[in-house]
């Protein structure tokens, strides 16, 4: 059943562009956020992987940075309907800092400074498809963006991009996390509109 | 009545246009009928789809402005010179037109009628949305927590509810204090205008903090400033940074 809203046009029907289903092209770069942008210092910054059995390989600042970086340019999609296309970050892919890590995980909590948590399946970590970005068109992530580093997952929605990341969790069992507890789904893929629990 | 966390799959419910009425110059209170509609918890918002005679449809959320109550809310759509669905809400839907709704969402800014901590909320602009849903339920509950509203507007002009606001000032345990952005003489939110009106730490507040993202940047920067915890500050922005 399709409801028509009368007098409703809309403008959208770009044919050279293809959106995800329910989603609008945006400009700017809107921020969703649950509270205040947490301070964070990259004298202090770390970043660790922890596995099932608890062991855990650390980065600080320094490292992190010296580690071979990638350009990415990518669209992005977040639940709250709007889409940026060809968004421009540097960062260190997942494959890089996974690499040497042994795991039979399949899933991974993201864990914030500040507190936030996201969770999705490992392998949508490898592959080419993450990275721990810390650039944001040529400059370096914004605090309100996420920085000093943030997770980059684009094919998901851009919630599971965690912001402020400081660590990942590899778990064998999946568990939600902060936005997944409050009904958002578990995998969050926007071209099957996987916005919110059951869809 | 209403859920913290959506569960089950949320489906489209039809939504018919029930009354609407003018809150300023560019932001209309569109009242819906929805049958089936399950009620909400203050702060929380709804997906509006739209769909037109050739079938492109899109979709928006939108925070609701009324207090909970089954098959039935108000949401109060501000316009932006270049939206796609705003001019439409504000300016051409009436009563008997209908639209598709899915909700409520959003399980984080809420405010639980039964929390007895005290209530700070700040809004910029048309921040003031999902607050005022706070602001209604409160009242609808008869709850006697100390409720303070900080309200950024640009000028007088662009206050909405401002009547309500007024009345409800004088039967509730309630109070409004107003920054104009854009008037001679008037000012940002600070932190001697925060220090004056808000709750301190000590008298552990709910917050709530809604508008523009360079608002809620600023005064929940400023609220952590002034020794509230983090996790007591719950946001909700919208619009480009």
């Amino acid at each position: 059943m399709s409801v028509i809203s009368r007098g409703f046009r809309g403008r959208g029907r770009d044919g050279d562009v293809k959106l995800p289903p329910g989603q609008y092209l945006e400009h700017g770069f809107p921020v969703l956020q649950a509270g205040p942008t947490p301070p964070v210092n990259t004298a202090t910054w770390t970043f660790t992987i922890t596995t099932e059995n608890g062991d855990s390989t650390r980065w600080d600042w320094k490292q992190f940075t010296a580690l071979p970086a990638e350009a990415i340019t990518t669209d992005i999609h977040c639940v709250t309907q709007w889409s940026k296309l060809g968004t421009k970050w540097r960062g260190v892919s997942l494959d890089t800092l996974l690499d040497g890590i042994e795991t039979n995980a399949g899933y991974v909590m993201a864990r914030s400074y500040g507190g936030y948590t996201t969770n999705m399946p490992l392998p949508d970590l490898r592959d080419g498809k993450a990275w721990i970005a810390y650039e944001y068109d040529g400059r370096p992530l914004h605090p309100e963006h996420g920085g000093p580093a943030r997770l980059l997952v684009p094919h998901l929605y851009f919630w599971k991009s965690a912001k402020w990341v400081t660590g990942l969790d590899l778990m064998l069992r999946d568990r939600q996390g902060f936005w997944e507890q409050l009904g958002y789904h578990d995998y969050g893929d926007p071209w099957r509109e996987q916005r919110y629990q059951g869809d | 009545m209403a859920r913290t966390a959506v569960s089950g799959r949320l489906s489209w419910l039809v939504a018919t246009v029930k009354e609407t009425r003018d809150e300023t110059a560019t932001a209309r209170t569109l009242t819906l009928d929805v049958p089936g509609w399950p009620g909400h918890l203050a702060g929380q918002h709804v997906t509006a789809k739209l769909t037109a005679e050739d079938g492109y449809s899109t979709q928006r959320d939108y925070s609701i402005a009324s207090a909970p109550e089954p098959d039935r809310f108000e949401v109060t759509v501000q316009r932006l010179a270049d939206g796609e669905v705003s001019p439409y809400l504000t300016g051409v839907a009436g009563p008997g037109d209908q639209l598709e709704v899915r909700g409520p969402i959003g399980g984080w800014f809420a405010w639980h009628a039964a929390d007895p901590r005290p209530l700070l909320l700040l809004a910029g602009g048309s921040g003031v949305v999902p607050l005022m849903s706070m602001i209604r339920t409160h009242a609808q509950v008869n709850s006697q927590v100390p409720v303070r509203l900080i309200y950024s507007a640009r000028t007088p002009a662009d206050v909405m509810y401002q009547s309500e606001l007024s009345e409800r000032v004088r039967v509730s345990p309630l109070s409004v204090s107003y920054l104009y952005t854009r008037t001679p003489g008037g000012h940002r939110l600070d932190a001697a205008a925060l220090a004056e009106v808000a709750f301190s730490p000590r008298e552990n507040p709910a917050i709530f903090v809604c508008g523009p993202s360079g608002f809620v940047e600023a005064a929940s920067g400023l609220l952590v400033a002034a020794g509230h915890a983090p996790g007591s500050v719950r946001t909700e922005r919208f619009g480009p940074s």
